[in-house]
């Protein structure tokens, strides 16, 4: 199964009660999936010009302090700001996207980068929603857009690494419900090519293409169209970046989506359920969304 | 429902095997009121009695599965598989109706407001399914009795393996399924679309002026030679 989930914010009034608000969808959806749990958060919150690393630590009680020191000597960049999460932390930096995760792979490779870019922060750990959330203070956070996961693993391991969402480029994330039958050879295909891996999960060869074409100048929708020519198999993805959220399902839709929109934001989630607490939802549009068809909502 | 005074039952108190419970208590003829449905699954399912059930609000799947006997109104969108394997009675959607709906409906009319998604009416078995706006890919996908009349435009694979079924549409047919084509409408095809039309209350349907499909029969006998493929 699994479940998604996305929240895209119009009205500002709204921004501060983020976190709020997905923290139940995402609860409500680990039905779907309580193996592991992530959530992409959107806000415009660093200073200008800065970029936002979402870390992962090795274990618990890291020696963050010591990363930090390391980093600003290494990238001659002071300060690096480093905003604490549960075990993991978020670092504030003007070290730019191109040079980032190259750099901060090289202080110390056993940290993960679970996302980067402006808006973005990744939080993603195993274990089920309200437990995941909670660690990381998910409902205490602002933003503007959020998408989210609830995983129930059906091709490879339940690690931390292998859960949703994966963000592998600047202010882009992708979580994925299905399953994609092609994905090795179109990782071989991608790695041929130069494009490095972090995990054997099938949902990240999806993240890898999309960040590639967008890479080479493809926008959203054209990478989107992309993924239905080249990857089989079963899926509806919803995909966030900087200032639009979209989603896609396969040609033969099985697996749900749900979306509501209203004045004050656009809604999606795998099940109606997960968005009836949302304020308004009972004078929502509410539809499924149709097979091949890419949806797309931007400011 | 006038002059009975409706039970009123809420999610928010009730578990949904509870509701379902407390709904196969009540005696024929009541009129009951389900409020706060938050999307539940399985609200209103295996009824058998002649109860007038009103669920206020978007509900989830299966919603008024395995009916025989109750007049079910939604007033909201409804998940996957509403009215699945209805036997008799009627479910109203006021909204629009996610995949799979109406499947393997044996009786019953099943009506949806706004649009149905994917599969709508897939191995209808009797039923009677009419929808106000358009139908996803694959609607009436094995069909083998019952009708559909879609009042908008259907997508793709119209009718795909169609048996015995009849499927009407008022606007656009994107593309027909294997074994699925158009046949003239004939006097009492015209009838049966006003009738249905008019029980549904479809004002934007013009019975005369609908697409008829129904089985070109040639899977109905399955040739193992044919074109040497096997």
């Amino acid at each position: 199964m699994c479940g998604i989930a996305g929240l895209r914010l119009k009205n500002p009034d709204l921004y501060p009660r983020l976190g709020q608000l997905v923290v139940p969808m995402l609860d409500v959806l680990a039905s779907r999936g309580p193996d592991s749990t992530g959530v992409a958060v959107y806000r415009h919150d660093a200073p200008p010009g800065e970029q936002k690393y979402s870390l992962c630590a090795p274990a618990p009680g890291y020696d963050w302090a010591g990363y930090v020191s390391r980093l600003e000597a290494a990238a001659g960049v002071v300060p690096v700001a480093f905003r604490p999460r549960g075990r993991d932390g978020v670092i504030v930096t003007s070290i730019g996207p191109e040079r980032g995760p190259e750099l901060l792979a090289g202080i110390d490779p056993s940290v993960r980068l679970f996302g980067y870019g402006a808006a973005i922060e990744v939080y993603k750990d195993v274990g089920p929603a309200a437990e995941v959330c909670a660690r990381y203070g998910v409902a205490g956070m602002a933003g503007y857009q959020a998408i989210g996961h609830t995983r129930m693993a059906t091709e490879s391991a339940v690690t931390t690494e292998h859960s949703h969402p994966f963000a592998v480029s600047p202010d882009l994330a992708l979580v994925h419900n299905g399953s994609f039958s092609n994905y090795a050879s179109v990782r071989r295909r991608l790695a041929a090519g130069g494009v490095r891996f972090d995990t054997d999960n099938d949902s990240e060869v999806a993240a890898r293409y999309i960040a590639r074409e967008m890479a080479a100048g493809a926008d959203l929708t054209d990478a989107l169209r992309g993924v239905m020519k080249v990857l089989d198999g079963f899926f509806t993805l919803l995909v966030a970046a900087e200032e639009s959220l979209a989603i896609v399902r396969d040609s033969f839709a099985c697996k749900p989506m749900v979306v509501a929109e209203t004045a004050d934001y656009v809604a999606v989630a795998s099940e109606y359920v997960a968005l009836a607490d949302l304020p308004g939802v009972d004078k929502a549009e509410v539809f499924e969304p149709m097979p091949e068809e890419i949806y797309t909502w931007q400011a | 429902m006038a002059g009975v005074t409706a039970v009123e039952l809420s999610c928010a108190e009730l578990s949904v095997r509870d509701m379902n419970a407390a709904l196969r208590e009540l005696p024929d003829g009541s009129a009951v009121r389900i409020t706060q449905p938050r999307g539940r699954h399985n609200l209103a399912v295996g009824l058998t009695r002649r109860l007038d059930i009103t669920i206020v609000g978007n509900a989830g799947y299966f919603v008024a599965g395995l009916c025989d006997g109750p007049n079910v109104d939604v007033e909201g969108f409804v998940g996957w598989s509403v009215g699945e394997n209805l036997m008799s009675g009627t479910v109203r959607v006021r909204g629009n109706a996610s995949e799979c709906a109406g499947a393997s409906a044996r009786g019953g009319l099943i009506v949806i407001d706004g649009d149905a998604s994917s599969r709508a009416g897939i191995s209808l078995k009797g039923g009677t399914i009419a929808i106000a706006g358009d139908a996803g890919h694959m609607s009436g996908f094995m069909a083998q009795a019952g009708t559909i009349l879609i009042g908008g435009d259907a997508a793709d694979s119209l009718g795909d393996s169609l048996y015995e079924a009849v499927i009407y549409v008022g606007g656009k047919v994107r593309s027909l399924g294997a074994d699925a084509r158009a046949e003239e409408l004939g006097a009492e095809d015209v009838t049966r679309v006003r009738e249905l039309a008019g029980a549904a209350g479809f004002s934007h349907v013009s019975a005369g002026d609908v697409t008829k499909i129904v089985s070109a029969r040639h899977l109905y006998h399955f040739d193992a030679l044919k074109d040497q493929k096997y």
